[in-house]
């Protein structure tokens, strides 16, 4: 029991840890401090957390443009992901990605992407190889709905579903690619009625429920490790502000914003459950977010320390040499 | 005075305004221009290049689409068959990758395999700016190379419109790349009636001693370069290629006829870059009025990388191009 109250209250904070990373980047790259700006993912944590909770650190994840919140929850720290926002040499991939490209290979962050819909075939492919090695392990590929859209989402699930590979293609579903509302553009509507046609699991789920997401993934991970295939969960969730920093567009309403601000937020709402469950007090819920704040202050102070990129790193790593390319 | 030439500036249209006053004006001429693409109808683009046009023309004539670049290019080409004339709007030309089939072997062939035109204009923004590796290809000489396919690469707003005029003319597909550090700067524009021929260069400053021969961007760094060569009295003549399919190869000529120190730049990669085809070409014809080898000046050989610096330093800066006029002038 008391480790069900450590397990609950760590996905508390690792979603507070990611709205206040979001909050905070946000307002650095209205002050010019993101190279290229960002996607911020507040609204969405539950979906990132729900997921990565029901993984072993050792599963692969691909994801996408918008993965803040995935890169978070995998478990990188805040300071390598807030240097690589400001594209310093001490980021996650070198400052070379900034907010798009924040990976770690080496602990199954397979990648974010500036190709939407990219992050599913990626993570498909490990899915193969982690299967042709014989290991013990998943990959989830994140989408949009938008990204629903893609032929190549698509192929890579069919891919997945005609091997059983051990995948799950988690859809990030905020209703929303860039300004464009997802019923305007889809098809049928319903994603997993799609995935069904496609011959896996697929199931639409409450995205602002950590502990929802949280057992579908796992029962769909508890599958693939059996040797099922792969399964497609679509989550239903919210970006509280644009698709990227600075933007205001005009293509939803306030209303619609509040609303889900305000009666369906991950966190309030997990944070109220606990509270009334005697799993947190109201001090320690305080107390907590002081901790985050410090921790984010902590990698904002990282970021800004952190030297750039020199620029004489610009030719390295583009191959390895070995085929007798000079650098 | 100056003040009231800074209200004139900004009274004139941005380079992507150019594009939607061409737009418009070809749209009202011919019905069955349509445009297709993501982001086109709130927001106007990602560049607000189409900005106001589906309030104007209605949401028949601007469709939202999905994410789905093969579907995108391949309801142009259909369409372009049957007798539409439609823009497929790609937004950055990173994003042209996943319709690859759809443009080099279908877009590009059909004339030839079939006798038929397949007039579509493919518009997207190019060219290295922020963004990272998957939002700065140089992909310009893929399209350039592929028999079948015309290619824009315009450098101010009066190029712009009237290219893309032509463009909506003509029975054929065309990539039409718009360089994303270009969409705000403001110029004048060509009326109506005025269509700027793909296969001709501008001559953007007459010069004695040397010329740059370029396109898109690099045409703002070769202009600073001049300037600052100028201070030096050095007098450098610079050439706005303007599309790189039809090439206009008697500017090219004339050029090295006319100076025999030339340089040729870029912001693709060197290596397979379309200025390589450019220099070997010019000297193979022209070989005898050379003072020297033409020298080119690239991209590195590696992708872009997010860091805003590190982005500059992997294409043409103003020092680079300096040192590459240098060095004809030396011969
Ligand atoms: C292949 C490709 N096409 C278009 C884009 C431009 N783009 C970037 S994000 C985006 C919207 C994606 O929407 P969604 O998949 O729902 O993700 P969200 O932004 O909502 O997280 C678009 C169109 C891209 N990056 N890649
Ligand atoms: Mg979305």
């Amino acid at each position: 029991m008391s480790n069900d109250k450590e397990w609950k209250r760590k996905l508390l904070r690792d979603m507070v840890v990611i709205r206040t990373f979001e909050e905070t980047a946000d307002k650095l790259t209205l002050r010019g401090k993101v190279a290229g700006g960002m996607h911020n993912s507040s609204g969405q944590e539950a979906v990132a957390v729900g997921t990565m909770s029901a993984l072993d650190p050792k599963d692969v994840i691909a994801t996408t443009h918008r993965s803040h919140h995935h890169t978070l929850a995998k478990g990188m720290d805040p300071k390598l992901v807030m240097a690589e926002l400001f594209a310093k040499a001490t980021g996650c991939s070198k400052g070379r990605g900034a907010s798009m490209h924040l990976a770690d290979v080496d602990n199954g962050n397979f990648g974010g992407n500036g190709i939407v819909g990219a992050g599913v075939g990626i993570a498909m492919g490990a899915a193969m190889g982690i299967k042709q090695l014989g290991h013990k392990k998943v990959s989830v590929g994140f989408v949009g709905d938008g990204g629903m859209n893609t032929g190549r989402t698509w192929e890579a699930i069919n891919m997945a579903v005609v091997n059983k590979l051990p995948f799950i293609c988690l859809v990030d579903n905020n209703q929303y690619a860039v300004e464009t509302f997802i019923d305007r553009v889809t098809g049928g509507r319903d994603i997993a009625k799609r995935g069904a046609g496609f011959g896996l699991p697929s199931f639409t789920i409450d995205g602002q429920d950590v502990l929802k997401v949280n057992r579908y993934v796992k029962e769909a991970r508890d599958r693939a490790l059996a040797g099922e295939g792969p399964t497609l969960i679509n989550a239903l969730t919210y970006r509280y502000y644009g698709h990227n920093v600075g933007e205001k567009g005009q293509y939803r309403t306030q209303e619609e914003i509040a609303d889900w601000r305000d009666n369906r937020d991950p966190i309030d709402r997990f944070s109220a459950q606990l509270i009334s469950e005697g799993l947190l007090s109201q001090d320690e819920y305080v107390a907590l977010h002081a901790e985050v704040t410090a921790q984010i202050n902590a990698a904002v102070e990282f970021a800004e320390q952190s030297p750039y990129p020199d620029l004489s790193t610009i030719y390295e790593d583009v191959d390895s040499g070995l085929l007798g390319a000079k650098s | 005075m100056s003040t009231q030439t800074e209200t004139t500036r900004n009274t004139l249209p941005s380079y992507s305004e150019a594009f939607q006053q061409g737009v418009r004006e070809e749209m009202y001429r011919n019905e069955s221009i349509f445009i297709l693409g993501t982001d086109l109808i709130e927001r106007g683009g990602h560049f607000a290049q189409v900005r106001g046009i589906a309030q104007e023309f209605g949401l028949e004539r601007v469709k939202d689409s999905p994410i789905s670049e093969a579907a995108m290019v391949a309801s142009g080409i259909g369409a372009g068959m049957y007798g539409c004339h439609p823009i497929i709007d790609l937004n950055f030309i990173d994003f042209s990758l996943g319709a690859m089939d759809e443009i080099i072997n279908q877009a590009a062939k059909i004339r030839f395999m079939f006798g038929k035109p397949v007039p579509l204009v493919i518009r997207a923004t190019s060219g290295v700016a922020l963004g990272g590796a998957h939002h700065c290809n140089s992909l310009e000489v893929l399209f350039a190379h592929t028999p079948g396919l015309s290619v824009a690469v315009p450098s101010r707003a009066y190029d712009v419109k009237g290219l893309i005029k032509t463009a909506l003319r003509a029975p054929d597909p065309v990539i039409f790349l718009m360089h994303k550090k270009l969409s705000g700067v403001r110029g004048e524009v060509g009326d109506e009636n005025v269509l700027i021929p793909f296969g001709s260069a501008h001559t953007v400053q007459s010069g004695k001693d040397a010329a740059i021969i370029t396109y898109g961007y690099t045409v703002v760094t070769a202009q600073k370069a001049a300037a600052k060569l100028a201070e030096s009295g050095v007098s450098i003549e610079i050439i706005d290629l303007r599309t790189l399919y039809p090439l206009d190869e008697d500017a090219i000529n004339e050029t090295v006829k006319k100076f025999g120190r030339v340089v040729v730049a870029d912001e693709a990669p060197l290596y397979g870059s379309i200025t390589g085809d450019i220099a070997s070409t010019a000297t193979e014809e022209n070989f005898k009025y050379l003072k020297g080898p033409i020298v080119r000046v690239g991209g590195i050989r590696a992708p872009i990388s997010a860091h805003p610096q590190s982005a500059e330093a992997a294409i043409p800066t103003v020092e680079s191009m300096i040192n590459a006029v240098k060095k004809v002038l030396a011969y």
